[in-house]
């Protein structure tokens, strides 16, 4: 297996060759990824070259268009090793791509008094849309808790599952706030056994672990592509074709219909009954070389990668007896994801002190309000990795820390 | 070194004034700040002639706020109703003696804030 040299790899990232940001460390990957040169070109390419609308033009560059962005299509279905490119479905994020099966699931599959299943590890995104139906519908919510070691309490998932007419379990593959990673297999099984759907959220391990979904099963699953090197403004819905058949469009308008008569509308086919109006095809198109770069440096790769620099920043951190980390210990079960706290230090003080010395990292609630009442604590501060950094960085990292201790002794 | 991190300012966060809950308050309020987990309760007892006889807050949050907090309650004390319900975020910001970033704006006038609703 290669070894990938993260200084290498950083090149290929403009972002860190400018002026203003040649000392940036970038610590907020959980947030957003930085961009390859590969993909903002193709953003640049694709409106030098091949600007126009897609599905609709008769001419040759709307044709070009159309194909790049069903080639995307197709790209993603094999990314995620979908059965069809029928199977993906473009939002404009992951909070859309939930929102637009809260809205249709909702509609047409669940009923009132049936069971939803989620947890408090899940991201606001994977939270609200549901809790919201649930009220608007009367569905119920049951969610989750996680236990001490910040691993999901399967014993409590067990006990929920077995409860009458649980219809659907809503699930992040891994965390944002202590990169804890489920045993999704498991869950899916439990789910199906039962009858129930199962949609798992993979925002934040799309770009750090390996996704088949038809190995793993489940019937819906959401990420993002600015999470994983792509553009801003494309979020993805896989779903089996058969249960994306039943469901009813999401949003109504122009390209999601067949035809249209005054009484009347036939509406398209899965998946472009689900894509009203004008997608964002050059992020579509752009995203397509997010996928194939991940896939030239391979995932394994990434994983490995980042997973040794996550390791070697707890062990760092551990070695400072005021910080508690917020993650499991067995690293095998969580991604590349690190939040702390310490004690008597807000983590929004701990984010302005690395800031002062080019650090990005995140402080708050990671929307995960829920997770962050369970654990007792307002807010963490969050690191999280990506390929471009390096063991340099852990170490800049460590003269912050060092430095806020400093401020906060006077 | 982090400019904002005065040591005014840290030893306000350290050793806050008028921390706690004053008995007889005639106003009180509590606001968050949802993006942080910042949250300060307002204690207010208001004299007959209008005047901030005592004030005092609870909370948890950030240097910024708290000491914020401290320094504004300590300031508001004695003064009069309509001096406390016209102050602006430039004062507070004077009072704080540091620069202020847009991303630390909304931490250092939560005191203000809660303040203003409980007078409301």
């Amino acid at each position: 297996m290669p070894i990938l040299d993260p200084k290498k790899i950083k090149e290929l990232f403009p972002i860190f060759s400018k002026e203003e940001n040649k000392n940036l460390v970038y610590l907020d990957n959980a947030s957003t990824t930085q961009r390859p040169k590969v993909v903002i070109d193709a953003l640049k390419n694709f409106y030098e070259t091949y600007n126009s609308n897609i599905h609709r033009g008769i001419y040759d560059l709307s044709e070009k268009a159309t194909k790049m962005y069903e080639d995307t299509r197709e790209y993603t279905a094999k990314f995620i090793n979908a059965k069809s490119s029928e199977e993906i479905i473009f939002t404009k994020n992951t909070t859309e791509s939930i929102n637009l099966l809260a809205y249709t699931l909702s509609d047409d599959m669940l009923q009132k008094g049936d069971r939803i299943i989620t947890t408090s590890l899940e991201h606001h995104a994977n939270f609200v849309p549901w809790q919201t139906m649930a009220k608007k519908k009367g569905f119920i919510l049951s969610v989750v808790p996680v236990k001490d070691d910040y691993t999901l309490d399967m014993d409590k998932f067990e006990e929920l599952i077995k409860e009458q007419n649980v219809k659907l379990v809503c699930i992040s593959a891994m965390s944002n706030v202590t990169g804890t990673i489920p045993d999704i297999k498991t869950i899916i099984k439990r789910a199906h056994e039962v009858g129930a759907l199962v949609m798992v959220d993979g925002a934040q391990s799309i770009a750090h672990e390996h996704t088949d979904v038809q190995e793993m099963d489940c019937d819906f699953f959401v990420f993002s592509s600015h999470k994983m090197f792509g553009p801003f403004g494309v979020g993805i819905v896989y779903g089996k074709k058969e249960l994306l058949d039943k469901l009813p469009p999401f949003l109504y308008g122009g390209d999601m219909i067949k035809s249209v008569k005054e009484t009347c509308t036939l509406f398209n086919d899965t998946p472009w009954k689900f894509e009203a109006g004008t997608p964002s095809v050059a992020d579509v198109v752009a995203f397509k070389k997010a996928m194939e770069f991940i896939e030239e440096l391979g995932i394994e790769n990434i994983k490995n990668c980042e997973m040794n620099l996550a390791k070697k920043a707890v062990e760092m951190l551990e070695t400072h007896k005021q910080v508690k980390i917020i993650k499991p210990k067995n690293l095998d079960e969580s991604g590349p994801v690190i939040s702390f706290v310490i004690e008597d230090i807000h983590p929004h003080d701990i984010a302005e002190v690395f800031n002062k010395e080019n650090i990005a990292i995140r402080a708050g609630h990671h929307c995960n309000q829920p997770l962050m009442s369970h654990l007792g604590i307002p807010a963490t501060a969050r690191l999280s990795f990506s390929i471009y950094n390096t063991e340099e960085d852990i170490e800049r990292v460590e003269l912050a820390l060092k430095k806020l201790f400093e401020i906060f002794a006077k | 070194m982090s400019d904002i991190y005065s040591e005014i300012i840290l030893d306000h966060y350290k050793h806050p004034h008028n921390r706690g809950k004053i008995k007889h308050a005639t106003h009180k309020a509590q606001e968050d700040n949802p993006l942080c987990g910042d949250n300060i309760k307002i204690y207010i007892k208001l004299s007959d002639k209008k005047i901030i006889e005592d004030i005092s807050f609870e909370g948890e949050g950030c240097a910024i706020s708290q000491a914020s907090a401290s320094m504004l309650t300590e300031f508001l004390k004695g003064k009069p109703l309509e001096q406390a319900k016209a102050i602006t975020p430039e004062q507070i910001y004077d009072l704080l003696k540091i620069e202020i970033s847009p991303a630390r704006a909304k931490c250092a006038l939560l005191s203000l804030k809660t303040i203003k609703s409980a007078l409301a």
